[in-house]
């Protein structure tokens, strides 16, 4: 049962990589903790531990949901499975 | 996992605990520290508490400096006081101050003696109280008499997943038990404040909490020169996957678990509404908020970490947990409390609450901490604005 995302919430639009790195094209396993279920994505990037993947496609002027809440918007779109990080998306609140 | 339900702590004259059994060498002022610090030397088993403020404040922040000097002496980690200042009307001020808890506290001051004259004057008298309280003994105190503070640093996602929720899991096992809790971190709430005003046990304490932390907010986008992007989050969250404010709000409040807040305090306010939860208006800069909290009179503190915050406090204790293999790995030194099997699911937020209640207690009944170890003694005076 290794997993490598962690999930907050069911409505989060990101998780976070858990284990040292996932590659690109890597298969990877995902746990969402508020309701202990399971998902997969394949990643597009390599992404270090503790960073984050979009777990769907995401607009400009998207909302970033972690936690079940807004933290950020969408400055450039990103793709299901890219690294999601500061040349991304930006804080709603300066 | 049964929580014990006592600690070994040493009992002082006014009916708290402390964890710790500290005779405290203590400036009141920045000129004053040369001489306290010689005091310190001489006698062995005391110990001073340089700082960098205490001349020509004035208004609210110069009640703030009194209450952090009196309230860093009246903390139950602290057994007896020498207090040295350059003149005797605040360092007099200073001394009945803390003489209220009952402990033994003494001041000197400088003015007409000099530094040589005060520090034979001083040592003589900080030989005799180290004395007295050598023979101070730990004896069983009631988990109630625990005041535990807590604040995050060097945070990075690690810390919102299971860091901090293991110190959410430990407030949630311990408030019953009547333990006073503190949080503090205005600045860093920001994104997460609204939700976290839901979380005040009465519409007081809610509207207090968002009066607090509008007041900082205005402040800030007054004082701002950028878009304080440089500042929030610092360089060390953005490398450890942060990438809003608003993203670290709400890691940082997960180590409230699901308790309530019934009060608001001031910096370095002591909580007078009795066991419970407390949200104090506090700096989030680790060593500034640590003195705060134990000038209010907490006596251990959490302190969660993602790359490897290292701060300590003179007079309380900071255990260190973190979740990040990586700073585990790269700085188990400074880690008291290992989390790290969250992340591979090897372990779960309960079992991590109590390993952490575990490590608590140890220190909590003697153990040193990894910062005290290190000698980590940060003391950390908040200025809230230029002096006279």
């Amino acid at each position: 049962m290794a997993t490598d995302i962690i999930i907050h919430d069911k409505k989060d639009n990101v998780g976070v990589v858990v284990i040292e790195k996932i590659t690109p094209k890597q298969d990877c396993d995902c746990w969402i903790m508020e309701d202990d279920s399971s998902t997969s994505i394949q990643s597009l990037d390599e992404i270090p531990l503790g960073h984050k993947i979009a777990m769907a496609d995401l607009n400009e002027g998207d909302t970033i949901l972690k936690y079940g809440h807004d933290i950020g918007k969408v400055v450039k779109s990103i793709k299901k499975g890219e690294h999601v990080h500061v040349h991304n998306v930006k804080t709603k609140k300066w | 996992m049964e929580i014990p339900k006592s600690f070994l702590g040493y009992k002082r004259e006014n009916g708290r605990a402390g964890t710790r059994n500290h005779v405290i060498i203590l400036p009141v002022d920045d000129i004053s520290n040369a001489c306290a610090e010689a005091v310190a030397n001489n006698i062995k088993g005391t110990m001073a508490l340089p700082h960098s403020y205490g001349r020509l404040q004035f208004g609210a922040d110069l009640d703030l400096h009194f209450r952090t000097m009196i309230g860093t002496g009246c903390n139950p980690n602290v057994a007896a006081v020498i207090v040295i200042g350059i003149e005797p009307k605040w360092t007099k001020k200073i001394v009945d101050g803390i003489a209220k808890t009952g402990k033994p506290v003494e001041g000197f001051h400088i003015e007409r003696t000099g530094d040589i004259g005060t520090v034979m004057k001083a040592s003589k008298k900080a030989q005799e109280l180290v004395m007295w309280a050598s023979e101070k003994q730990r004896e069983e105190c009631p988990m109630s008499d625990l005041w535990i503070s807590v604040k995050c640093g060097e945070s990075d996602t690690t810390s919102g997943l299971a860091a901090n929720p293991t110190v959410g899991n430990l407030m949630d096992k311990l408030e019953p038990m009547g333990v006073h809790l503190c949080f503090g971190e205005t600045s860093e709430l920001t994104g997460a404040e609204q939700v976290c005003a839901t979380r005040g046990a009465t519409p007081e304490a809610s509207d207090k909490f968002m009066n607090t932390w509008n007041s900082y907010n205005d402040f800030i986008l007054k004082e701002a020169t950028d878009d304080l992007s440089e500042s929030q989050p610092t360089a060390g969250n953005i490398a450890g996957g942060l990438t809003t404010i608003e993203e670290k709000a709400f890691g940082n409040f997960q180590k409230i678990g699901n308790c309530k807040f019934i009060d608001v305090l001031e910096p370095a306010e002591e909580p007078t509404k009795g066991k419970g939860l407390y949200f104090m208006d506090t700096s989030s800069a680790a060593a500034e908020c640590v003195t705060l909290q134990a000038a209010a009179g907490f006596n251990i503190h959490l302190f969660p970490t993602g790359q490897g915050n290292i701060v300590g406090n003179p007079i309380e204790p900071v255990v260190k947990l973190t979740a990040n293999p990586l700073t585990v790995k790269g700085m188990g030194e400074h880690i008291d409390c290992d989390v790290s099997k969250i992340l591979t699911r090897e372990m779960n937020m309960s079992q991590a609450g109590d390993e952490l209640i575990k490590a608590t207690l140890r220190v909590a009944n003697g153990r040193l901490t990894c910062a005290e170890a290190l000698g980590h003694k940060e003391f950390v005076m908040t200025k809230l604005y230029r002096s006279a």
